[in-house]
């Protein structure tokens, strides 16, 4: 081995402190990076490949009921690759040891053959057989959350009819990837699941043989969706349908193309955001690290080694704190995109999905890398090579101080006044750390304002918006006197009716199909809510549209807007918006229920109630309810709450983990390496004080004191970063489902800032135990 | 006019040479028309106040600085029109150099560190045997700060001539050392130009070194005062100071 390379080793060795910091923080980069475009392409794979296989559908469309002979008509409609018809409905189902009501939606499978579009696969036991109506195939998420086994009983009600079914199977779909109930914003595996049945058993429960009330197609290539679309709300109108529908209103296809979305987003302004950091770190550091060695540099160029050799000296101890980073990083990619993916699978039901990074990502993280330490270590071996060796070796000309203004030392103590004068007297390094300090904040606050979002989130729709117990829905459209029904149930406290329609919204161009819901004007418990969450009153004319909506549709208050139901007699009718109401998700449409009524024209009707309850009385009410043949379902809100917060926990805990460490790395490495550099280059100056007579503590203050201040200077500009930056991840993640408040709670900050203190302290407990042990006599030893 | 035979025997050849720093607006002409030659296997050495611009000759010389007019050759090579690469070239394969303050790398070993240089050179001794020649063998595996000032320039001394360079440009190799452990190092630097027919050149601003020499040149504010022949060199085992 080469002397120089020899070199390297030690000079690695002995600076592994600062290789481990600077690693780490360029593996958290290169980690963040390989996961989140990791997981994108796995989730995009993973939901091609699904979406192709199982023949997942491209149009969608209910309706009340068609016979059976229509099917060729509607498969002949030009555009159309496949079309299948089914049944669908909803079953309540009765599970032995829990509580609360669970809700399914039942799907019918063909007799004696597969469907020719969104494909069932069975996980485990069988398909329903021909001839056995009992017979169901669950899907997997709700199989598990009650672990059910093929063999198990099921005992649900099925429009309004009480059933025995059989479980012979555990079932995944294309369709169901993202298993939610329509009317929750979260899933909740034990309360909502799919069931396959058998087309004859359901047909037989709905008063539906020789006929469905469900249509789907895929497109040949070529066909225009909307022209598709239109056709079959044409051919469909007659018999209750009108309503047909793309992917992109697909639930649990919008959902998970809402995720996909914001991964793309994560996987274009974080890992750039994180790297960019750590391409900072490394370049300061590089730079003053080289910069210690210029007398070095100098001797080696006067050996008549040339300034391609140095180069190539320096650039591979930076290509080994990169390659220690890389190295990290990929293992830490790794581990964090399976956790993540991990995550994903139990929400996202697919058949396969392995977290699959394609070797161009991991190619493209470590080329970031490597461009981003070299670029760090060319400029600053550069202002090395660029002296002349006779320069070089001289050691680097005092720097000029400046007086300090009279005002301000006749404060100081003379410690204090070293501080000060040796912070202004580099002031692009003093600036440099500052600005890492203040990154450290800004990562700190961007990650953790997540969780004051969600609680405005929550605190907007759980605690202001819907102040109900739980939503009760009905299986068909009731007179609205049922309301003095469920207010004798035991445990009613309040009841409030509604009743929701399929619509489509039409303002000019724009077009959206969402569910119109009618309130009672002097509702108490559901509420429609401004963004300062007073509650708005709902008019007795025109239409109240969420957010959202508003802005899908492109309207304010005041403007027209058509509105389209599309069940019954498919009115439509012109209305204005009345008020924008604030929602972080969705796009509902409201108005007053009188005016729902005026609209379909089916008299006064109701569709569902909002219930107060007595949680002392809740075992009552659930039994009363279990046995109403009128109930579809009901939603309750204390456990939304508690599977939103736990998706939440679940979802973000990691990532959210991962990016507060990165913070305090980033403050630790920040200052580790300032203070280390700053030790090597001022050991000489300290000593000396320390034969002075300064104590060790005196000491210590001269050279933490610079650090602590520029820290104490940075927490400020941290936290208006970390509040730009937020705002920036929140514009980032706003998409067609939702958007995320920009809230950042003092606590947060806080956090941020304790974060940063603690790291730095931390790294001034380390630096301080070295300077207590300097070696007087050694370092003035040395040189000059 | 120095005849042919002179020609070939001169090593150095500078007229005229001149050095200007300019920082900021401050000018400083530390060489001011410098007209000098060396010749092979000499011993030289330049004596002169601080700041006299004795360095900035050396320097100039050893390809380490380039004079801001004049000539300065070394053997048929003009050292100013010669690029970067090349000077490199020329330190790796000519010169020696040892400094003040010794300037090892403190990471590597005395071996080591005079391997830095046998490594890159052409026709290298061994470091072992360079060490040995400076009788530093027995501390050949430690690290510089493991060593005494003297022991250190001893080493700078056997990093210096492991490549057998054909000149040795010593800056004040002796002026951060007592005058016992100057003389050992003093002595290593002779042996070379005696046992090697180096071509030396020694800086000091001590006169009685200058004894040791076979020319001594008085420097004065950028130019060569005087030139003072020296029939009967002293060997530098007999100094002291
Ligand atoms: N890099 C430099 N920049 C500016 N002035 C310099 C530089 N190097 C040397 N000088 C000046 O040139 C003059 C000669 O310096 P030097 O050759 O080092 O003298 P000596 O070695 O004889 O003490 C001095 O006045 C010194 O201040
Ligand atoms: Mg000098």
């Amino acid at each position: 081995m080469t002397a120089l390379n020899r070199k390297l080793l030690r000079t690695l060795w002995q600076i592994r402190g600062q290789t481990l910091a600077i690693g780490l923080v360029v593996g958290c980069g290169i980690a963040i990076f390989v996961m989140a475009l990791g997981t994108l392409n796995s989730l995009e794979m993973a939901r091609d490949a699904y979406y192709d296989r199982g023949r997942f559908a491209e149009v969608f469309a209910p309706l009340k009921r068609a016979p059976n002979a229509l099917l060729p008509h509607l498969a002949a409609m030009p555009g159309v690759k496949a079309a299948e018809s089914r049944i669908v409905g909803d079953a309540l189902l009765d599970i032995p040891g829990v509580a609360e009501l669970a809700r399914a939606k039942v799907v019918s499978l063909p007799e004696n053959r597969s469907p020719l579009l969104n494909e069932v696969t069975i996980r485990r036991g069988r398909g329903p057989q021909a001839g056995h109506p009992d017979e169901v195939v669950v899907s997997e998420a709700f199989a598990e959350a009650h672990g059910f086994q093929p063999g198990d009983p099921l005992a649900a009600t099925i429009n309004g009819r009480a059933r025995r079914l059989a479980i012979v199977g555990i079932g995944l779909s294309p369709e169901y990837l993202y298993v939610i109930d329509p009317g929750s914003l979260f899933p909740d595996n034990r309360r909502f699941g799919i069931l396959w049945m058998g087309r004859k058993a359901l047909a037989g429960a709905y008063d539906l043989d020789g006929a469905f009330n469900d249509f789907s197609l895929t497109l040949a290539p070529g066909a225009d969706p909307a022209v598709v679309m239109q056709e079959t709300d044409r051919l469909l109108a007659p018999y209750g349908g009108g309503g047909a529908y793309g992917r992109r209103d697909q639930l649990s296809h919008a959902l998970l193309s809402g995720e996909i979305d914001q991964l793309k987003v994560l996987s274009h302004m974080v890992p750039p955001a994180f790297l960019g950091i750590a391409a900072f770190l490394l370049y300061v550091t590089a730079t003053r690290l080289i910069e210690i060695e210029r007398e070095q540099i100098g001797l080696l160029k006067a050996c008549g080694y040339g300034n391609g050799a140095v180069a190539a000296h320096y650039l591979t101890l930076v290509a080994a704190m990169v390659a220690i980073g890389a190295i990290l990083g990929l293992a830490g990619g790794y581990w964090l995109g399976e956790a993540i993916t991990d995550i994903y699978r139990r929400f996202y039901r697919f058949p396969f999905l392995s977290f699959q990074p394609q070797p161009a990502t991991l190619v493209e993280a470590l080329g970031c890398a490597a461009v981003t330490g070299v670029a760090a270590a060319i400029t600053a071996v550069r202002r090395a090579t660029g002296l002349p060796p006779a320069m070089a070796m001289q050691p680097a000309p005092p720097v000029a101080f400046h007086a300090l203004p009279a005002t301000l030392t006749g404060l100081l103590t003379e410690p204090g006044r070293i501080v000060l004068r040796n912070l202004l007297r580099w002031p692009l390094r003093s600036g440099l750390t500052l600005l890492g300090f203040a990154l450290a904040v800004a990562d700190v606050v961007a990650s953790l304002f997540a969780y004051d979002s969600i609680e405005r989130m929550i605190d907007l729709d759980f605690f202001n918006a819907q102040r109900q117990g739980m939503v009760i829905t009905f299986t068909d459209i009731r007179p609205s006197n049922i309301v003095d029904d469920v207010a004798h149930l035991p445990g009613a406290k309040m009841v409030e009716p509604f009743r929701s329609v399929a619509v489509r919204v039409t303002a000019g161009p724009q077009s959206v199909r969402t569910s119109l819901t009618g309130l009672t004007p002097e509702g108490n418990l559901r509420r429609l809510v401004d963004p300062a969450m007073r509650p708005m009153a709902i008019p007795e004319r025109g239409l109240m549209v969420s957010s959202r909506l508003a802005e899908a549709l492109g309207v304010t208050v005041g403007e027209a807007v058509t509105v389209q139901a599309l069940e019954g007699r498919r009115a439509s009718r012109l209305v204005t918006v009345a008020g924008i109401s604030e929602e972080y998700m969705g796009k509902f449409a409201y108005m007053s229920l009188p005016e729902v009524n005026r609209l379909m024209g089916e008299g006064q009707v109701i569709n569902g109630v909002y219930l107060l309850d007595d949680p002392q009385r809740l075992p009552q009410l659930y039994g009363q309810l279990k046995r109403a043949p009128a109930v579809a379902g009901v939603a309750l809100k204390s456990a939304g709450l508690q599977a939103f917060r736990q998706t939440m926990a679940e979802s973000m805990g990691i990532m959210l983990t991962f990016y507060v460490g990165f913070g305090a790395l980033i403050a630790f490495g920040v200052a580790y390496n300032s203070a280390r550099i700053g030790l090597s280059e001022r050991a000489r100056d300290l000593a000396s004080l320390r034969v002075l007579g300064f104590s060790r503590l005196e000491v210590s203050y001269i050279f933490l004191g610079e650090q602590a201040l520029l820290m104490l200077a940075a927490l400020p500009s941290g936290c208006l970063m970390g509040y730009v930056w937020a705002w920036a991840i929140a514009a980032g993640f706003k998409n067609d489902m939702f958007t995320i408040p920009l809230v950042v709670e003092p606590a947060t900050y806080g956090w941020a800032v304790t974060t940063v203190l603690s790291a730095v302290t931390l790294c001034g407990l380390i630096v301080r135990r070295r300077i207590d042990r300097l070696d007087l006599v050694a370092v003035l030893k040395t040189r000059e | 006019m120095a005849s042919l035979a002179d020609d070939r025997k001169r090593v150095f050849f500078t007229r005229g040479l001149t050095k200007v720093y300019v920082t900021g607006t401050v000018v400083v002409e530390a060489l001011r028309g410098v007209d000098l030659d060396l010749y092979d296997s000499e011993l030289v050495l330049l004596l002169g106040p601080s700041g006299s611009g004795k360095s900035t000759l050396l320097n100039i010389l050893g390809g380490l600085d380039r004079p801001t007019a004049g000539e300065a050759r070394f053997r048929e090579h003009d050292l100013t029109r010669m690029d970067e690469a090349a000077l490199t070239a020329f330190r790796r394969e000519h010169v020696g150099f040892i400094f003040q303050f010794y300037n090892l790398i403190p990471s590597l070993t005395a071996e080591e560190n005079v391997a830095l240089v046998s490594d890159i050179a052409p026709h290298p001794m061994a470091p072992a045997d360079a060490l040995a020649l400076v009788g530093l063998s027995e501390r050949r595996s430690h690290f510089p700060s493991q060593l005494s000032g003297g022991e250190q320039q001893r080493v700078a001394v056997a990093r210096a001539i492991a490549k057998r360079p054909e000149v040795l440009l010593c800056d004040e190799p002796t002026g951060a050392l007592d005058s016992r452990t100057g003389v050992v190092v003093l002595a290593a630097i002779e042996a070379a130009n005696r046992e090697l027919g180096t071509t030396t050149v020694v800086i000091t601003h001590n006169a009685a070194i200058a004894a040791m020499g076979d020319r001594i040149l008085r420097f004065h504010d950028g130019r060569v005062a005087e030139v003072i022949t020296n029939p009967s060199r002293r060997p530098a085992a007999e100094l002291s100071w």
